[in-house]
C-alpha cells in the first residue's frame, strides 16, 4: 500500500478499487486469506492444489461445498469421521483410493478458517508476462550504451565529412588562386617492389605455409570433438531449474554414476517421484525466453511419456519411452567408468560437465579428448581417505616416487590398457 | 632327466624334407596380399580402363569425401527405462544361477546378464553345484540369439496362435481316444521331477497314451545293464578323484561318455601330490580326449576290447572264462593286475555298446568294491531306450498311433532308420514337435511348436539322484514360444503357470531351504539318500557271451566331437569354428583313419602351398546304407582296422548356408550302436579342410613342452634334472636365461602383478576356455575358408602335440644296433616300427595365449607404440592406435597375435552372429569390437581385472585372492588354469609360481612372460 504514491491517475484508480475489493472480501469472510495462504502452502500444498486434483481433491471453493464444522472434523482427524460412517467422508475416502489424509489436530478453528478463506478467493487469470517498468529500466540501460556509441559514430562521421568538405573548399580556393600543387614523383608500385625482393617473397611464403598448416592442424583436431554440442531434446529439461534453483543433487537422478560406468539417464519413474506433485512450475521460474506456459507444457510431455493421467491421478499404463539425444559420446575404443571418478575419486560432476546448474539446455562442456583426460590424470591426486584399497600401494609407490601424494598418472592412470580394451 | 622327445603337431612335420613345413616355418603370414596378381600382369594393367590419372582422381575424391563425411558426427539416441527395475543398474552385470539340460549337455551355471540380456555362461561354484560347463554349454548362450529359431507356433507350416494349437491338440486327443488308438509322447530324457510329474498326469488323463524316451546319442546298453543289476533305469556315477587306478575300455569319460562331466574330479587325481598321482590306462580305437590324457594308451578294435574286458574280469574276479589271444595281451594283463592291486581305489569304465560288456563293468567295480563307483546317487540324464523306440516306429508304420507329441528330439535327423520313421509319421494322424528350430522333424509334423531356449525357461533338473537344479529364465522369451511343460499343463487342464507348478512341486523336494534361496543358489542337495542293492545277476554267462564276440571286419566307431556333441547347436558359429582338440580341424566332420589303413586304401592327407590341409574322400557302407564323400583325416593313434566318424554334422534344416558342413553320421548309427561294421572304399577328389594343425609351427624349438615321468619326478630332489632351466651363453660361459637381462627391468613389485598359471597335468584339452574367451572378448568368427588360410582369430588356442616314445636320435641308435633279422633287435620288425612313428603317439595339450612378456618383443617393433606393457604385468594393445603393420605378429615368438584381415562385424561377407542384430546381443559391452586392419590378442581379460579392482576400490578394501579371474581361468573346471596377483604372496598363483614344476615358454629368448606352465608328469 505504501507504494501508492504514483501520480498516475489510472493506476491510482485501479489500486483503489483493488483495495476496496480486498476490504470487501475481508468484510465478507472476516478472515485473513494471507495467513491462510501461508498455512496452505506449509500444510496442504504437498497433497492439494487450489485448482486441479493431486493426491487429494482441488480445494478452491471448498467452503461452499462443506460446512465449517464438518471441515474442522475432517481436517483434524478424517479417519474418525470415516469410521463414524459419515457418507460424504466415505465418498471422498473411496474416491481417492482409500489413502487417508494426514490428521492436523494442531490447527485451530481460526487457522482452518483462514485456510478456507484463502481457498475461497476467486481464481485470478494471469496475463501473459508483458513489459513492466522494472524490465523497461534494464532495457533502457542497454539502449543508452548503444545510443552513446551511435552518437559517437555520428560525430566521427560528421567530422570525416567536414574534413572532406574543407579539403574540397581549400582545393577550389587554391585552384582559383592559381596555385599549382606539387606533382608527386613517380615511384615503383609497392607490389612490384615487393615482387622484386625475393627474400621477402620467400619469407612471406614460408609464413603463409606455416600459418595455414597451423590453422589446418587446429581445424583438423576439432574433427570429432563436439565441445559445446547442445542438441534439442524431445523434452525441454532444464538443469538450471532442477540442479540450480532447486538444488537437487546430480546423483539423485543420475544415481548409477555411483555404481556403474554409465551415469545413466534417469528412468521416468524417477522424474515422477517429484512430478507426481509438481504439474506446473512456479511463476518465478519462468524467464524471458521460456514462459511458465512453455514449461508446463514440457511437464505434460513427461506425463504423456510415463502415462500419467493428471486428472485421475493414476497411471494409464500407456508409456512412450523418451528418445533423448545423447550429448556425451565417447567412441567405442575408450572405456570410461563414472563410478571410478565419482565414488572412488570423489570428483565433482561439474569438473567435467561444467556449470550444469546454470545450463538451461544441457551441452557438452569439455572437449572429451584424450589430451584432456590425461592432463587431469597428471594433475589430480588420488583420493586416499577412508579407502583401504590404496593403503599399501600408495605407501609403497609414494616412497618410490618420493612424493607425499600420488597423482592418478603415477598410480598408473596413463597406461594405455587402463582405458583402451 | 627331462625327456628329450621329439614333438610334432602334424604328421607332415615328421617328413624331414617337407618343403611346406619349411615354408610355414619361415612365414608368419602364409598367404601374401595378392598384389602380384594385379600388378604382375602387364596386359591387364595396360588394358585397364582406369588410367593412372583417373586412379589419382578417384583417390583424391574419395579421400576428400571421406574426410568431409567424417566431420559430421551421428546423432545418437539414448532411451532409458520408463520404470527401471530396482535391481538393474545399466552398466553393471547381474548374475543368475540356473541349471541347464538340453537332453545331451547339463551343467550348473551362473549366467551373466547385462541390461537384461544374458551374455556369458559361467560355472556355479556354490556347494552342491558339481557339474561345470563344457565348450558347448559355454557356447549355448549364442544359440539363444539364433535368428533361425522357430519364432511362433505353426500349423501345417502356417503361422498360428497357441490357442489354435491347443484346440487342435485337444481335439486330436479326444479323437484318438474315441478311435481307440494310441497317443505317444516322444521326448528326450527329461531328468526333471516336475516335467516327469506332468507327463505322468498326462498319461493318467489320456488312457491309451504312453511315453517313449529317446536319446539321440544313446547309452541304452549301459542303462539296460544297470537296470538288470540294480533295478533302476539310470547310470552309475563315478568319482574319479577317489580312484588311484583308472582303466577305461573304450570309454571317453573326459569327452561325452555317459554324458561326460567327469573331468574336474579326474584332474584332481592327476596332479602329483606327495609323490602320488592316479594311473590311467586306456584301451580304445579312436584317439579321444581320455586317450590323450592317459598314462598308457593301447589302440584296440572294439572286438579286441571285448576280449580285453573279459580278461580283466577274469583277473579281477578270479573267474576263468575262455578268451582269445590278443596282440596287446601283456598290457591288458598288466592293467588288470594294477586294477586288482588297487582294490577299492581302482575303477573300470567301458564305452562298449554291449549289454554284456556293461554288465561286466558293474561286476568288476562291485568286485573291487570301488570307492569311485556310485550306484546310489545315480545319473538321471540318460533314460532312452532303443528297444522302445524300435517298437514305436513299428507301431507308427502299422498305423496304430493316432497322435504323436514330440519334444526335444529330432528323430528324422538323428535316426539311422529315419526313412522308417518318416514313413511311420505319414501314417500318424496328428503330430506335434516341440522344437527351437524348424528342423527335419518339425517340418514334417502337423504342428511345429516353438519352444524357448533354456535361458528363457523355468524348469528343474535332477542330474544325479538327490542333486536338484533349478532352471530360471534370464531374459523374457524373445519369440512367441511356449515350454513343453506349459503346454502339458494346458492340455492337462492345470491352472496357473509352470512357475507355480514348479514351486508347488518343489515344496515336496525342499527341506531346510526356502524356495527363494533355492532359486538364488540354483541347486539343492537332498539329504535323503536311497541305497540300491544289486540283485543276483549271472555275470559269468555275460562274460562267456562277450568272449564269444568275434571281429566282423573293419569297424566304424561313431563318436561325438568336443565342439558339436549331438548336433543340436549346429547353427552356432562359435562351435563350428572351434578346432577339434585332437585333429585341430574346424568346420567339418571326417573319418579318422590309421596310417596303416590309409596306406592300404591309398588315402592321403597333404598340405597345399598355403598350409591348408587336403584329404581324400571315401564312401562308407554300413549294411545297406551308403555315406558318400566323407573326407579322410589320417589320425595318429587310430587303432588299425578301425575308423572314427563324428555324429552331429550334416544337418541342413534351419541352418545357415555356412554351417551346413560335414556328413550325417547318424545315418550309420544303426540301432544306436556306436560300433558298426563298415566297408570303406576310396572316392575321387580331395576335400579342403580348415585345419589349424600345421599353423604356427614350433620353429624347431622343441622344449616348448616339458615333461617327465612320475618315477623321475619323485626320485630327483633337484628339479633342475627334470625341469632344466634354459641356458644361454654370456662371455662364452653358460648361464641361466632367467638370470640375465638385456633390458632394464620395469619395476612391478608394487601393486598388482598378474600371472596366469597353466598346469599341463590337469589340462584335458576340453576347450571350454576357448569358447569362454570368445564370449568374453567378442572374438570374431571368420569362417571356414579364412581358417584354412591361417586367419583364425582365437585369442586362446590349445596346441596339441604328439610325441612318439622315440626321438630321431634314438631312431638312429636303434638302426645302428640292429642285430639279425628277428628278435627284439631284429631289423625286420624294427624297420617296420620306425616307418610308423605316429602309430601310437603320446599327446600333450598346451593352451597358449598372449604370454604377456615383461620384455615383449612385439612392443619394440611397433612403429606407433600401439602395444605397451603395464605395471600390472599385462601387455596392452590399443586398437585405435594400431595401423596394421603386423610387425608385432612377426616378432612374436609365441604366435599369439591375430590380425583382422577384414571387417568381421556388420559385413555380409561374414554372415555369422556379428552380422545379425539378434546375434550381436551376445557381445560384451565392456570390450571393443575390433575393426579391419588392426592387430588383436589376449588382453589377460583386463576388463575383468579392472572391474575387480574397481569393485574393491568402491568398497574401500583390498582385493581378495580369489577375486581376480580371467574368462579362461573362470571356465576351467579342472583347475589347469589359475590366475591371480603374484605380488600377493599368499595367493594361489604366487605359490604356483614358486613350484618346482614351473617353467616359462621359450625361456632362453628372455621375454620373461607372465604366463607360466607346469611340467607335465606322466605316471608311466
Amino acid at each position: 500500500m505504501k507504494k501508492v504514491g504514483n501520480p498516475n491517475s489510472i493506476s491510482r484508480i485501479l489500486l483503489f478499487s483493488l483495495a476496496f475489493m480486498l476490504t470487501f472480501s475481508i468484510q465478507i469472510f472476516a478472515q485473513d486469506a494471507a495467513a491462510g495462504k501461508a498455512l496452505f502452502n506449509a500444510q496442504c500444498a504437498a497433497c492439494h492444489k487450489l485448482d486441479g486434483k493431486m493426491t487429494g481433491p482441488a480445494l478452491r471453493g471448498v467452503g461452499d461445498k462443506y460446512e465449517k464444522e464438518w471441515l474442522y472434523k475432517w481436517i483434524r482427524n478424517s479417519a474418525d469421521l470415516i469410521k463414524s460412517g459419515d457418507d460424504r467422508a466415505n465418498k471422498i475416502f473411496n474416491e481417492y483410493g482409500q489413502s487417508p489424509m494426514t490428521a492436523f489436530p494442531q490447527l485451530s478453528d481460526a487457522d482452518i478458517d483462514n485456510i478456507i478463506a484463502y481457498t475461497m478467493e476467486p481464481k485470478v487469470e494471469i496475463a501473459p508476462p508483458g513489459p513492466d517498468t522494472g524490465g523497461n529500466v534494464v532495457v533502457s540501460g542497454g539502449i543508452s550504451n548503444e545510443v552513446i556509441l551511435g552518437a559517437l559514430a555520428l560525430v566521427l562521421g560528421m567530422l570525416v565529412v567536414m574534413l572532406f568538405l574543407v579539403n574540397n573548399v581549400l582545393t577550389k580556393i587554391a585552384k582559383a588562386n592559381g596555385i599549382e600543387a606539387v606533382a608527386k614523383e613517380k615511384s615503383l608500385p609497392i607490389w612490384k617492389a615487393y615482387a622484386k625482393n625475393q627474400f621477402l617473397v620467400l619469407v612471406t611464403v614460408i609464413f603463409l605455409l606455416l600459418s595455414s598448416a597451423y590453422f589446418a592442424y587446429g581445424w583438423m583436431m576439432q574433427i570429432g570433438v563436439d565441445q559445446g554440442y547442445e542438441p534439442v531434446q524431445p523434452i525441454h529439461y532444464s538443469h538450471r531449474i532442477h540442479a540450480g534453483e532447486n538444488g537437487i543433487d546430480c546423483k539423485y537422478c543420475h544415481s548409477s554414476a555411483r555404481e556403474s560406468k554409465h551415469s545413466g539417464i534417469p528412468s521416468l519413474n524417477v522424474c515422477m517421484n517429484c512430478h507426481k506433485n509438481i504439474s506446473e512450475v512456479a511463476e518465478t521460474t519462468a524467464t524471458e525466453e521460456y514462459s511458465k506456459d512453455f514449461y508446463d507444457k514440457e511437464i505434460q510431455k513427461l506425463y504423456a511419456a510415463v502415462g500419467w493421467d493428471q486428472a485421475e491421478q493414476k497411471y494409464t499404463g500407456k508409456t512412450q519411452p523418451v528418445k533423448w539425444v545423447r550429448i556425451h559420446n565417447l567412441p567405442d575404443l575408450v572405456y570410461f567408468n563414472h563410478a571410478q571418478h565419482v565414488t572412488v575419486a570423489g570428483i565433482e560432476c561439474q569438473t567435467c560437465h561444467g556449470p550444469v546448474e546454470e545450463m538451461e539446455i544441457m551441452k557438452q562442456h569439455s572437449p572429451l579428448t584424450m589430451g584432456w583426460c590425461i592432463n587431469c590424470h597428471r594433475e589430480t591426486d588420488v583420493k586416499l581417505k577412508d579407502n583401504d584399497y590404496y593403503k599399501k600401494i600408495h605407501e609403497e609407490l609414494s616412497k618410490k616416487y618420493g612424493v607425499d601424494k600420488l597423482t592418478a598418472a603415477q598410480m598408473g592412470g596413463l597406461e594405455c590398457g587402463k582405458c583402451h580394451y | 632327466m627331462s625327456s628329450n622327445k621329439k614333438y610334432w603337431k602334424s604328421v607332415e612335420e615328421l617328413n624331414e624334407t617337407s618343403s611346406i613345413v619349411e615354408t610355414l616355418k619361415n612365414n608368419e603370414f602364409v598367404e601374401p596380399i595378392p598384389t602380384d596378381e594385379f600388378f604382375g600382369d602387364k596386359e591387364s594393367l595396360s588394358n585397364s580402363s582406369t588410367t593412372r590419372r583417373d586412379f589419382l582422381k578417384y583417390v583424391g575424391f574419395s579421400t576428400a569425401a571421406a574426410s568431409l563425411a567424417a566431420c559430421e558426427g551421428p546423432v545418437i539416441k539414448s532411451i532409458p527405462y520408463v520404470v527401471q527395475p530396482e535391481q538393474i543398474i545399466p552398466g553393471v552385470a547381474d548374475y543368475y544361477a540356473t541349471t541347464m539340460f538340453d537332453g545331451f549337455d547339463f551343467a550348473h551355471l551362473l549366467v551373466k546378464t547385462r541390461e537384461g540380456r544374458p551374455i556369458k555362461i559361467e560355472n556355479n561354484t556354490i556347494e552342491g553345484a558339481k557339474f561345470s560347463a563344457n565348450a558347448r554349454v559355454h557356447a549355448s548362450v549364442l544359440s539363444m540369439y539364433d535368428n533361425l529359431r522357430l519364432k511362433q507356433p505353426k500349423i501345417d507350416k502356417k503361422d498360428a496362435t497357441w490357442s489354435e494349437v491347443d484346440v487342435k491338440v485337444k481335439a486330436a486327443l479326444t479323437e484318438a481316444q474315441a478311435a481307440g488308438k494310441k497317443t505317444v509322447l516322444l521326448t528326450g530324457t527329461l531328468a526333471s521331477p516336475s516335467a516327469e510329474k506332468l507327463v505322468a498326469e498326462f498319461l493318467a488323463k489320456n488312457p491309451g497314451s504312453s511315453h517313449v524316451i529317446y536319446d539321440a546319442v544313446s547309452s541304452s546298453t549301459a542303462l539296460d545293464a544297470f537296470e538288470a543289476v540294480y533295478g533302476e533305469r539310470a547310470l552309475a556315477d563315478y568319482d574319479f578323484a577317489k580312484a588311484s587306478t583308472i582303466v577305461s575300455v573304450g570309454a571317453d569319460f573326459l569327452g561325452d561318455w555317459q554324458g561326460g562331466g567327469y573331468d574336474a574330479a579326474y584332474a584332481q587325481g592327476r596332479v602329483p601330490k606327495q609323490g602320488k598321482m592316479s594311473k590311467h590306462v586306456q584301451f580304445e580305437a579312436n584317439l579321444s580326449l581320455s586317450g590323450a590324457a592317459a598314462d598308457k594308451r593301447v589302440p584296440m578294435t572294439a572286438a579286441d576290447q571285448k576280449q580285453a574286458l573279459v580278461k580283466i574280469y577274469n583277473i579281477v574276479t578270479g573267474a576263468s572264462v575262455a578268451t582269445g589271444k590278443l596282440a596287446n595281451e601283456a598290457e591288458v594283463v598288466k592293467a588288470a593286475e594294477q586294477l586288482k592291486s588297487a582294490g577299492s581305489k581302482g575303477v573300470l569304465v567301458s564305452g562298449l555298446d554291449d549289454i554284456n560288456a556293461q554288465l561286466l563293468v558293474l561286476a568288476i567295480n562291485a568286485n573291487l568294491n570301488s570307492e569311485a563307483f556310485n550306484t546310489n546317487q545315480t545319473r538321471q540324464i540318460r533314460k532312452g531306450s532303443v528297444q522302445k523306440m524300435t517298437e514305436l516306429i513299428a507301431d507308427m508304420k502299422a498305423g496304430a498311433i493316432h497322435t504323436l507329441i514330440m519334444s526335444g528330439v529330432n528323430p528324422v535327423y538323428s535316426l539311422a532308420n529315419s526313412k522308417d520313421f518318416t514313413d511311420g509319421l505319414s501314417k500318424v494322424k496328428f503330430s506335434v514337435s516341440f522344437s527351437m528350430k524348424e528342423d527335419e522333424t518339425a517340418t514334417l509334423t502337423t504342428v511345429a511348436a516353438a519352444t524357448p531356449h533354456y535361458l528363457e525357461s523355468w524348469g528343474d533338473v535332477q542330474i544325479v539322484k538327490g542333486n536338484y537344479g533349478l532352471t530360471q529364465p534370464t531374459i523374457r522369451p524373445l519369440f512367441n514360444t511356449r515350454q513343453f511343460e506349459e503346454a502339458l499343463m494346458v492340455w492337462n487342464g492345470v491352472e496357473g503357470t509352470y512357475y507355480d507348478y514348479l514351486k508347488q512341486n518343489w515344496s515336496g523336494i525342499l527341506s531346510g531351504k526356502t524356495w527363494n534361496q533355492a532359486i538364488h543358489d540354483g541347486v539343492f542337495v537332498s539329504e535323503t539318500t536311497s541305497s540300491s542293492s544289486a540283485g543276483s545277476t549271472d555275470f559269468s554267462s555275460a562274460a562267456n557271451a562277450l568272449a564269444q564276440a568275434k571281429s566282423t571286419g573293419l569297424e566304424l566307431h561313431l563318436y561325438t566331437k568336443t565342439g558339436m556333441g549331438d548336433g543340436q547347436q549346429a547353427n552356432n558359429p562359435w562351435l563350428q569354428e572351434f578346432p577339434d582338440p585332437i585333429t585341430r580341424v574346424s568346420w567339418d566332420n571326417y573319418v579318422t583313419v590309421s596310417k596303416a589303413d590309409a596306406e592300404q586304401l591309398e588315402l592321403i592327407n597333404r598340405n597345399v602351398a598355403n598350409g591348408g590341409l587336403n584329404g581324400s574322400y571315401v564312401t562308407l557302407t554300413v549294411g545297406t546304407t551308403k555315406l558318400e564323400n566323407v573326407p579322410v583325416i589320417i589320425q595318429p593313434g587310430q587303432a588299425k582296422g578301425t575308423f572314427g566318424l563324428a555324429l552331429g554334422y550334416g544337418k541342413k534344416a534351419a541352418l545357415k548356408q555356412e554351417m551346413q558342413v560335414g556328413v550325417n553320421a547318424y545315418a550309420l548309427y544303426t540301432n544306436s550302436n556306436s560300433v558298426q561294421t563298415v566297408i570303406v572304399s576310396k572316392q575321387a577328389g580331395e576335400h579342403e579342410f580348415a585345419s589349424v594343425q600345421l599353423q604356427k609351427t614350433l620353429m624347431g624349438r622343441g622344449d616348448i613342452i616339458k615333461e617327465t615321468t612320475l618315477t623321475i619326478f619323485n626320485a630327483e630332489e633337484d628339479s633342475r634334472v627334470w625341469n632344466p632351466p634354459a641356458m644361454v651363453s654370456i662371455d662364452h660361459k653358460p648361464i641361466e636365461a632367467s638370470k640375465i637381462d638385456l633390458w632394464t627391468s620395469f619395476d612391478r613389485t608394487v601393486g598388482h602383478h598378474f600371472n596366469l598359471s597353466i598346469d599341463l597335468n590337469s589340462c584335458t584339452g576340453c576347450g571350454a576356455c576357448v569358447i569362454a574367451c570368445h564370449a568374453e572378448n567378442n572374438v570374431p568368427v571368420v569362417g571356414k575358408s579364412e581358417v584354412r588360410r591361417s586367419r583364425d582369430m582365437h585369442w586362446l588356442r590349445i596346441d596339441r602335440y604328439y610325441s612318439s616314445e622315440d626321438t630321431f636320435a634314438q631312431d638312429k641308435d636303434k638302426k645302428e644296433n640292429f642285430d639279425g633279422l628277428f628278435g627284439d633287435k631284429g631289423s625286420l620288425g624294427g624297420f617296420g616300427e620306425m616307418e610308423h612313428p605316429a602309430d601310437n603317439p603320446q599327446v600333450a595339450f598346451q593352451p597358449v595365449m598372449c604370454q604377456h612378456c615383461n620384455h615383449a618383443p612385439c612392443e619394440t617393433v611397433c612403429p606407433v607404440a600401439a602395444t605397451s606393457h603395464s605395471r600390472q604385468g599385462q601387455n596392452h594393445m590399443a586398437y585405435n592406435r594400431c595401423v596394421g603393420t603386423r610387425y608385432c605378429a612377426n616378432n612374436c615368438p609365441y604366435k599369439v597375435r591375430r590380425f583382422n584381415w577384414f571387417l568381421y562385424n556388420k559385413n555380409s561377407e561374414f554372415d555369422y552372429y556379428m552380422n545379425d542384430d539378434l546375434g550381436r546381443m551376445v557381445l560384451n559391452p565392456d570390450v571393443n569390437v575390433r575393426s579391419r586392419g588392426v592387430m588383436e590378442k589376449c588382453s589377460m581379460c583386463i576388463q575383468m581385472t579392472q572391474a575387480t579392482i574397481l569393485k574393491a576400490k568402491k568398497e574401500g578394501r583390498p582385493v581378495n585372492d580369489d577375486e581376480f579371474q580371467t574368462a579362461c581361468s573362470n571356465a576351467c573346471s579342472t583347475g589347469a588354469l589359475a590366475f591371480g596377483d603374484v605380488n600377493d604372496k599368499e595367493s594361489e598363483v604366487a605359490k604356483l609360481a614358486e613350484d618346482d614344476r614351473m617353467y616359462h615358454l621359450l625361456e632362453h629368448v628372455g621375454t620373461k612372460p607372465n604366463v607360466f606352465y607346469h611340467v607335465k608328469v606322466r605316471n608311466t
